[in-house]
């Protein structure tokens, strides 16, 4: 087992994904700001992606099931993005500040 | 293309081979810099351009595995369409000056990166230790398979996903419209 032939080894793409995923989940818990979350989570869907391409290339038996669930997550992340931004949009125009520790209006 | 079977011995530096396997790692370092770039960067437009590479990186890898058309819509979609729409939402909304003082404890960071490599590590280890079932494959997953299944078996979420689409695009421009004050 080379360093070569990683690209033909279930691990290193499960590696890869995870550490995308620890990063989205590091960015939802650091950034202040609403579209900080946003790209964060743009990157844990990223790594949810890469898990269901690496088991539809080597551990599935049917290679198109995977790539349309990809496909089907790609749609879901642009509406997210698309409906989130707007959010954002609408919540400066409220607040003037996109930062999540100063729109508390609803805090208990 | 990229042969299905596992190799066994180490290819060559410079062979056909080899030279795939410094690309997969090519791939692999833009993926995990980018990523790294968009959640750690302090500017967001910093944080947009790292997730743009991000993307590259896993449509790089997307190749790898065997599927160029599923690498083409990631380029389209996300590096296309997404990026661009957050680097919009940031020019439109993002204040530049930063904020100098900050109520957040000072805790977040270490203790969010720790909970961040937990889950990271856990995985890895989930992943390592499992031993994966190998099914034989019964068709070749090519874009005319993808076309035919889509327009057969996922008819009924093909449909719907193109519904929550326009829900999506009416909802945003209901929401982000500028209310007239009365």
């Amino acid at each position: 087992m080379s360093v070569l032939t990683l690209y033909n080894d279930l691990n290193s793409f499960l590696i890869l994904g995870a550490i995308l995923f620890g990063m989205g989940v590091y960015g939802i818990v650091s950034r202040k700001t609403f579209i900080g979350m946003l790209i964060a989570a743009e990157l844990l869907l990223a790594g949810a992606s890469i898990n269901f391409m690496a088991f539809n290339r080597f551990s599935a038996p049917d290679p198109v099931v995977g790539q349309i669930f990809t496909l089907f997550i790609m749609a879901i992340a642009a509406a997210e993005a698309a409906i989130g931004l707007s959010i954002v949009i609408a919540v400066y125009h409220h607040y003037k500040s996109i930062d999540a520790e100063d729109t508390v209006q609803l805090k208990g | 293309m990229i042969s299905s079977t596992p190799l066994t011995t180490a290819p060559a530096l410079f062979s056909v081979d080899g030279l795939v396997g410094i690309i997969f790692l090519v791939m692999i370092a833009v993926t995990i810099i980018g990523g790294f770039i968009a959640c750690s960067s302090e500017r967001l437009v910093r944080a947009v351009a790292g997730l743009i590479v991000c993307f590259v990186g896993v449509a790089g890898l997307y190749y790898f595995l065997n599927s160029p058309f599923v690498a083409m819509m990631q380029v389209l979609i996300y590096v296309g369409a997404v990026a661009v729409t957050i680097s919009f939402a940031i020019m439109l909304a993002a204040p530049e000056e930063q904020k100098e003082i900050s109520t957040s404890s000072p805790l977040v960071g270490p203790l969010g990166f720790a909970t961040a490599a937990l889950i990271a590590g856990g995985f890895s280890i989930l992943a390592i230790k499992t031993e994966w079932p190998v099914m034989a494959k019964i068709n070749d997953g090519s874009v005319k398979k993808i076309g035919i299944q889509l327009l057969t078996d996922f008819s009924m979420v093909f449909e719907l996903i193109s519904i929550v689409l326009l829900i999506a695009i009416i909802g945003a421009l209901v929401i982000a419209r500028v209310r007239r004050e009365n």
